[in-house]
């Protein structure tokens, strides 16, 4: 399944990153990369970004961007 | 403007700090350089160039560079780029004889990422573990890190001056070793070493002719980079299929982690400790808390720059005219010291008036950056920004807006892409800035009858409002034309992935260091051209001293007249004098161009003025019609004196459909020298703010236009 569409506050193992090739080598480049545990905090007050934490720190994503990371449960 | 020139001996050592975003590395550099730094220009962009002076024992005095933050040496954006050549001394960069790798301890996997990277191109790498304190248990074992690593790994505590002895003996080290190689630790596959060799060549002469720099130049050059100096030889090179272009990120990224987490990973005994910042989080980014104390802390702001500034400004700006007048005072008579007195210290009070929205925007900019409290709120306003294209980031420079263009404009640098910047520079303009109100008010109270709509709403509030929601609603409606029709604004595929840092305890030092570094370049680039613009605008309407062809003779008449009745007729004399005046002159020659927005060439003589600032209208309007130059919004003899003025035909000039196309036109024109000269040391260019210019004014007489003349059309 996709990132957003994992349960709350459940860890997850990464599989794969898609997307454009600056959103890919960035988070890639920031530790997402396949094998990673990650797993969403909160939504933003407005529902969107997220905020996902990963190797004990937390980033903010847009949905659809995080709709390109890939993770199994 | 220009970059400081690199050390023309290279017997003087340099050192670069590098590093990820929030990692203290600025702390770390104000550390090891007493904060004292010239802060320059990368050329090409406008991103802080700051380099000092430390002392090394053995060595003697070095120079230290302090590289943006980032968490690669592969660039998409020239931005990017500045981390690679200041690192490795590309594009008249010098080459750094040692780089001090900051590593927040509470994220050393990742910290160290790019200390990998950076020693596969064999720089001279030394790690700087910071932040000690804040990981407590969740730091690695320095020594082991260091063995593993294959560099000098330093734990430093940078606020606290902790470790920094220790980090000077190791850039000893590190300075007197000549051996330079370099380290991979992992095994390109043979496709990859394929496409490495066959880039080798195609690199120019200037860069390093190694492995790592083809593999940089793979990651990097694409069809739609921003890079600078990639020759069309190395584009021809590293030309990759889109899935070649993944497979080669996905390769080297993902093999540097996996040796990252095989070696280094184990070294972190336990995770940090981050209930306290977190227990922070779920108050300030819950939805309904958080967002209520996202809205009062930005009133907060708001009411600080709006209100706050006030006295401040007022203050400057009598200090300087009781110096203007002292010194016309001291000064023998002539056009010398009206020059001094009136047009020099006018335009010094024009740049020193800014200073109070400055200090007050960038001391709280500073606490919520350092903070950590900025990302937050990039990350609460995405949402509603990003329907406009822009950058969450973008919210606090435009909600400085309402107070002044000048500060808000400055405070675009808090984001790092260029295109982000360039789109809210080009928008910030359209906010209603207090320097409008006077105007409005003026307009609205004279023009518009004191009535009531519905049998509630005032008229006049109700369009004092409405005018603040127009300038809002134009300036997002304007980024969302301008980001789709403009190339260098639209909307690229750059993600919006945003660290949110823990939660730290802002030291104020760096926070003052900072807001004095602004305030001295905004003072120093943006200065001389508001003083200059102010000077011209002074001579406009101050020159000739005397009317060419006076009605009558003034002097002669004030001095036969009562004593009560001289400042009339003074005030008539500055009026006839300044009707003819140069910039009288100039309101005749454009009047042809605003007659059709209902303007006369009177008006025109205050557009002319608020050139300087928008308030200045007022002022000139009171000397246009013999009122002399203070009188204020508020004043009733100004107010009439609108309403009673008539047109060549008998009719009344000022009507409210007038009324309604000159705050239209004030609402849309960037008719502000500050602003400008803001825009132009922002992008360093010319172009922008010409076009900031050009496409406001355009925009302000065709909505202009077309409300007069569509109201006319209905008997307005």
């Amino acid at each position: 399944v996709s990132l957003p569409e994992a349960p709350l506050k459940k860890t997850v193992l990464v599989q794969a990153v898609e997307g454009s090739r600056a959103f890919r080598r960035r988070i890639m480049e920031m530790g997402l990369v396949p094998g990673t545990h990650v797993r969403i905090v909160a939504a933003a007050p407005l529902g969107d970004p997220l905020t996902i934490e990963l190797r004990s720190s937390r980033m903010s994503l847009r949905r659809a961007e995080a709709a390109k990371v890939l993770v199994r449960g | 403007m220009s970059p400081e020139p690199a050390p023309a001996s290279r017997s003087r050592k340099l050192i670069a700090i590098a590093g990820n975003p929030n990692t203290g590395k600025t702390t770390l550099f104000n550390v090891l350089t007493g904060s004292r730094a010239r802060v320059g220009n990368y050329p090409g962009v406008t991103v802080d160039r700051r380099i000092g002076e430390a002392i090394i024992e053995g060595i003697g005095e070095v120079s230290v560079l302090d590289i943006p933050g980032t968490y690669s040496l592969v660039a998409h954006t020239a931005e990017e780029q500045i981390a690679i050549d200041a690192m490795l001394g590309l594009d008249g960069e010098p080459r750094p004889d040692a780089v001090v790798i900051c590593v927040d301890a509470s994220q050393a996997v990742r910290g160290a990422y790019l200390a990998l990277q950076a020693m596969e191109f064999g720089l001279p790498v030394l790690v700087a573990m910071t932040m000690m304190d804040e990981a407590g248990k969740a730091a690695p074992d320095a020594v082991r890190m260091a063995e593993r690593l294959g560099a000098d790994v330093v734990p430093v505590v940078a606020s606290q001056g902790r470790g920094i002895d220790q980090l000077r003996l190791a850039l000893r080290k590190r300075l007197q070793a000549t051996e330079q190689r370099t380290t991979w630790r992992w095994q390109p596959s043979d496709w990859l070493q394929g496409r490495l060799t066959a880039v080798l060549p195609a690199l120019p002469a200037a860069w390093p002719n190694n492995q790592a720099m083809a593999l940089w130049a793979l990651m990097s050059v694409e069809d739609g980079d921003e890079l600078r100096g990639i020759p069309a030889e190395l584009r021809q090179a590293t030309k990759l299929a889109p899935d070649e272009q993944k497979q080669v990120d996905s390769e080297a990224i993902a093999a540097r982690y996996a040796w990252l987490d095989r070696e280094i990973g184990p070294l972190i005994l336990h995770a940090p400790d981050r209930r306290r910042s977190e227990k922070v989080d779920k108050v300030l980014i819950h939805p309904a808390f958080g967002f209520f104390i996202f809205v009062v802390l930005m009133l907060g702001l708001f009411e600080a720059l709006f209100v706050g500034a006030e006295p401040m400004m007022r203050g400057i700006e009598d200090v300087l005219g009781a110096c203007g007048s002292w010194l016309k005072h001291v000064l023998p008579d002539g056009i010398f010291a009206h020059f001094v007195a009136d047009g020099l210290f006018g335009g010094f009070s024009a740049v020193l008036v800014f200073l109070p929205q400055i200090l007050l925007l960038f001391t709280f900019l500073g606490l919520l950056e350092d903070s950590g409290y900025l990302a937050r709120v990039a990350y609460i306003m995405d949402r509603p920004m990003r329907a406009m294209n822009m950058h969450g980031r973008a919210f606090i420079p435009m909600l400085s807006g309402f107070a002044c263009a000048v500060p808000a404009i400055m405070a675009t640098r808090t984001m790092e892409r260029r295109r982000d910047r360039l789109l809210a520079m080009m928008v910030i303009p359209l906010v209603t800035c207090s320097a409008r109100l006077p105007v409005y008010t003026l307009i609205v109270v004279s023009l518009f009858p004191a009535g009531r709509v519905f049998g509630f709403l005032p008229t006049r509030g109700l369009l004092m409002v409405s005018m603040y929601v127009f300038g809002m609603l134009s300036a997002l409606f304007a980024a969302l034309v301008l980001s789709r029709l403009l190339p260098p604004l639209r909307r690229h595929g750059l993600p919006f992935v945003v660290e949110l840092p823990p939660y730290r305890r802002p030291r104020l030092r760096d926070v003052l260091l900072m807001v004095w570094d602004r305030t001295r370049r905004f003072l120093l680039d943006a200065g001389p051209l508001i003083v200059a613009c102010s000077v011209v605008l002074w001579a406009l309407l101050d020159f000739p001293r005397t009317a060419r062809h006076p009605s009558q003779d003034w002097d002669a008449a004030i001095a036969q007249a009562a004593p009560t009745d001289r400042p009339q007729l003074e005030a008539a004399k500055e009026s006839e004098r300044l009707q003819q005046s140069f910039a009288g002159k100039l309101g005749q020659f454009i009047e042809p161009t605003i007659a059709p927005l209902g303007f006369d060439w009177k008006i025109g003589i205050g557009l002319i003025g608020s050139f300087a600032a928008r308030e200045v209208f007022v002022a000139t309007m009171g000397v246009v019609y013999g009122l002399g130059p203070d009188k204020g919004e508020e004043s009733v003899s100004l107010r009439d004196k609108l309403r009673a003025e008539k047109r060549p035909d008998g009719k009344p000039l000022y009507t409210p459909l007038v009324g309604l196309s000159l705050l239209l036109f004030f609402a849309l024109a960037c008719q502000c020298s500050g602003t400008l000269a803001a825009v132009r040391r922002e992008t360093g260019t010319l172009r922008w703010p010409a076009f900031l210019f050009v496409y406001t004014t355009t925009l302000a007489w065709l909505m202009s236009f077309g409300v007069y003349q569509v109201g006319r059309a209905l008997g307005g």
